[in-house]
């Protein structure tokens, strides 16, 4: 219980520094949104009325502590540039981007950790080089050369993709999700390298300690070792490093969203941060803190669940 | 349980395997040709298109608000004043069926078209006529279109001719009627569902992803020829090519040489003009370039038919002055040739102005503009040979709007100014001296006067004369190192015909149809 009061007050302070950052780095920044609505013919009166009306004017706490007080009682505003609704345009945009980032991770998941393992636990043999060869290279990949690479191959090569091409969730569920395999691969593929070679050195690791050649003198099989024993001591850094990953795979389709031309949330950041669609820019920023903080949450969650001598605090 | 664990292993592997062998192959199949991927271009096509354009239309759709090009550009489809330009720059009646202009030029009739449907059904009428006049005058971005209203001292209505009486003449005022887009009385969701009489209607939008237009049945005239255009927004440059490449496109305009260089699925590529003036525009009002020796050096230091060698493969024109070829009555090419290229020269005046070593300053390019940045990296290396140093800085569009345009805290910038209306005071308003648009602070008593008289003249070839001297002072004043109009290269599914360049940017998407 205590854990809990900790964690949300810990959510909520850096929320609130975090969106208190963002507005004022939109303070520093050039650019008057008000130039941007109404072009470089306007005239000054109409800029300063359109500045009175989006309450621009006032001092810059003064206008943060509105946005929050609008915030906190689930007002995220209007979008300047498209004079929408801006929690309307989230709801469009969101559940693409975390179903983007779900797909990275379970691929990430699922195709790494048994990789690892059986790199791991064959040391020095042919496909373990072979793997960690191939790790090196694709580590040092970075995520939207291989989505240029996917989307040219896949696209112009072998026309069996169409860039744009993007089905709504809301159209057809199934059709959504086979447009984003693609990017999904491109987010994962370098997390999936840096996940095999943890999971394996931390197996490695595992094997040689003292309780495996007491279990091995017991005469257990190795396969018993290797699952009832060995794995769950060896993944509980692989999960930290998971969850680094999953915050990180959010970062990751930023550019993979442009790559692709999906219409997520991390392309509206851009957009909106170029736009200086202000109200957009903090609701996103926001959202995006949110996530990594209840993802590092989740983490603590699943280490009590792989190692019970783990308290929480 | 084992055994499924292996067989876990095995699957995994090979999908790794799979996909690093599909990225690593990418490299050997470089050369491979790619005509066999043009398979979406024989046959039977739909009777509609898809259009890939490389900004979203993030601007309210508000005809008399939106003023980023790339939507005007898409809206001109949907709205129409009681006149309208056509391609080859002249106003034709749409709205209106017939104008009459008084020999003064102070009496205006219009006579409202019968049959005009706006595209939410209603039926337009001189009340609808009416309020767009004032709603616009009260609402509209645009400085010039709201000074040529506010001129109007009586506007009344007779059957269904309604006629408006100047101040004084102005030979912008239609032109500015054009830019009236004609809207139904009372209806206020312009921003988010805009409702005009053009020939395509707006369905639907949805952000980044695309916008509908479909064709308006009720349209007066010939109307569309196609059922629905569909505009797919890409902001990159690559997923855009690689979409055109791969044909799941059929029109994208505004291509750079590179791009059009590397198309491979046999489209049509039709050249014609941007319609804007690209130059180093410079700030007259701060050292160096206070000093007019120092910007003739610098107009003789730059080779512009070098740099559309480099950049375009030599496509583009050279303008020499604030106004491109598609204001064909107004433009000069000999305005073009007034500084060739010739370092030397350069030199000795640098020398003169008490530079003789050279000097350092600083470019701002909009770094969202390719072709600009391509421009100025190429530029500062012809500098260089002078001995000036132009250092680039890259800057976000919103930081130029209000750094360098609103702040006028600049040396020098790289960008292309369009015209908003078609008249050339669209391009030439902003070089007077007290002008609020006169980002780089030129002031010439002669340019003021000229210009002034050319707006009160009456008489068209004396007109014309007047904006044509404005065009000679501002090129022998070296007010800015003009460079030229850059070449739009547009690619078109084969079978789609009936393209048409616009002097001003926008694209008619009625003259489009499938052979």
């Amino acid at each position: 219980m205590k854990y809990a009061i900790k964690k949300s007050l810990t959510l909520i302070i850096t929320l609130f520094i975090v969106s208190l950052l963002a507005f004022l780095a939109f303070q520093v920044i050039p650019g008057d949104p008000t130039t941007k609505m109404l072009g470089t013919e306007a005239t000054e009166e109409a800029k300063a009325a359109l500045r009175a009306q989006l309450g621009l004017d006032g001092p810059v706490i003064a206008r943060y502590f509105n946005w929050l007080i609008s915030f906190v009682k689930g007002d995220m505003g209007t979008s300047y540039s498209y004079q929408m609704p801006v929690s309307e345009m989230l709801a469009d945009k969101l559940p693409v981007t975390f179903l983007l980032s779900a797909m990275s991770f379970v691929l990430t998941v699922v195709i790494s950790i048994p990789l690892g393992i059986w790199a791991g636990s064959a040391k020095s043999k042919a496909a373990d080089l072979a793997i960690s060869a191939l790790d090196q290279m694709v580590m040092s990949v970075p995520p939207f050369f291989i989505g240029i690479l996917a989307t040219w191959l896949f696209g112009t090569v072998l026309n069996v993709f169409s860039t744009g091409g993007f089905i709504s969730y809301k159209e057809s569920l199934s059709g959504c999700i086979s447009y984003l395999i693609l990017p999904a691969f491109s987010i994962a593929i370098p997390r999936i390298a840096m996940t095999v070679r943890m999971m394996r050195s931390s197996i490695i690791a595992e094997l040689e300690r003292d309780y495996v050649r007491t279990a091995r003198s017991r005469g257990a099989a190795r396969g018993v070792i290797l699952s009832r024993h060995v794995l769950k001591n060896a993944l509980i850094p692989v999960i930290t490093f998971l969850a680094v990953s999953a915050a990180e795979i959010m970062t990751g389709s930023i550019i993979i969203e442009q790559v692709f031309a999906i219409p997520g949330v991390s392309r509206l950041l851009l957009a909106a941060i170029s736009g200086r669609d202000f109200p957009v820019v903090q609701a996103i920023v926001v959202i995006l803190a949110a996530w990594i903080v209840i993802i590092n949450f989740l983490a603590d969650l699943l280490y009590r669940i792989a190692d019970p001598r783990i308290r929480l605090r | 349980m084992m055994k499924k664990r292996i067989l876990a292993v095995f699957l995994a592997a090979a999908a790794l395997a799979g996909s690093l062998c599909a990225c690593g192959g990418t490299t050997n199949q470089a050369g491979v040709s790619s005509d066999e991927t043009t398979d979406s271009s024989g046959g039977y096509h739909a009777n509609e298109i898809t259009v890939g354009i490389s900004q979203d239309l993030d601007n309210s759709l508000d005809p008399y608000v939106s003023n980023a090009a790339g939507t005007r550009e898409v809206m001109f489809n949907v709205f129409e004043g009681l006149v309208k330009p056509d391609s080859n720059g002249d106003f034709v009646e749409a709205v209106a069926s017939k104008v009459e202009i008084s020999g003064d030029g102070l009496t205006y009739s219009f006579t409202l078209r019968d049959g005009v449907v706006f595209h939410n059904g209603a039926v337009c009428t001189t009340d609808d006529v009416l309020y767009s006049f004032e709603t616009c005058a009260a609402t509209s971005v645009y400085s010039n279109v709201v000074a040529a209203l506010s001129a109007i001292v009586e506007t009344t209505v007779d059957g269904n001719v309604i006629t408006v009486t100047l101040s004084e003449p102005n030979s912008d005022f239609l032109s500015a009627v054009s830019s009236v887009y004609i809207l139904p009385k009372g209806y206020t969701d312009h921003g988010t569902a805009p409702v005009g009489t053009g020939p395509f209607k707006y369905v639907s939008r949805s952000i980044q992803e695309n916008l509908i237009l479909e064709r308006h049945d009720a349209y007066y005239g010939e109307g569309a020829k196609l059922d629905r255009v569909t505009y797919k927004i890409y902001e990159d440059s690559t997923a855009l090519f690689n979409a055109l490449d791969s044909g799941s496109l059929d029109l994208v305009a505004h291509l750079t040489m590179d791009q059009v260089n590397n198309l491979s699925n046999g489209y049509t590529v039709l050249e014609g003009t941007m319609n804007l003036v690209q130059a180093i525009y410079l700030n007259n009002a701060v050292a160096p370039f206070d000093n007019e020796l120092v910007r003739q050096a610098l107009c003789y230091a730059v080779d512009v038919d070098g740099m559309l060698n480099l950049t375009a493969d030599g496509h583009g024109t050279k303008v020499g002055s604030s106004m491109y070829p598609a204001f064909g009555k107004y433009f000069d090419a000999s305005v073009a040739d007034a500084y060739p290229y010739d370092p030397d020269k350069a030199m000795q005046l640098l020398a003169e102005a008490g530079y003789p070593d050279g000097f350092s300053f600083t470019i701002k390019v909009p770094s969202n503009y390719q072709p600009h940045v391509d421009t100025t990296v190429v530029l500062a290396e012809q500098l260089k040979q002078v001995g000036i140093n132009a250092q680039i800085q890259q800057i976000d569009w919103n930081t130029w709007l209000e750094d360098v345009y609103g702040n006028r805290n600049f040396e020098g910038t790289v960008v292309g100014f369009d015209a908003s209306i078609l008249s050339p005071t669209a391009l030439l308003a902003r070089w007077v001296s007290d002008s609020s648009k006169n980002m780089i602070g030129f002031s010439d008593a002669e340019y003021d006067a000229v210009y002034t008289q050319a707006l009160a003249t009456v008489d068209d070839a004396q007109q014309t004369q007047l904006f044509k001297r404005c065009l000679e002072i501002l090129s022998e004043r070296a007010a800015n190192v003009y460079l030229q109009d850059l070449a739009d290269f547009v690619a078109v599914h084969p079978q789609l015909k009936g393209f048409r360049f616009y002097p001003l940017y926008v694209i008619d998407m009625s003259t489009l149809y499938f052979e």
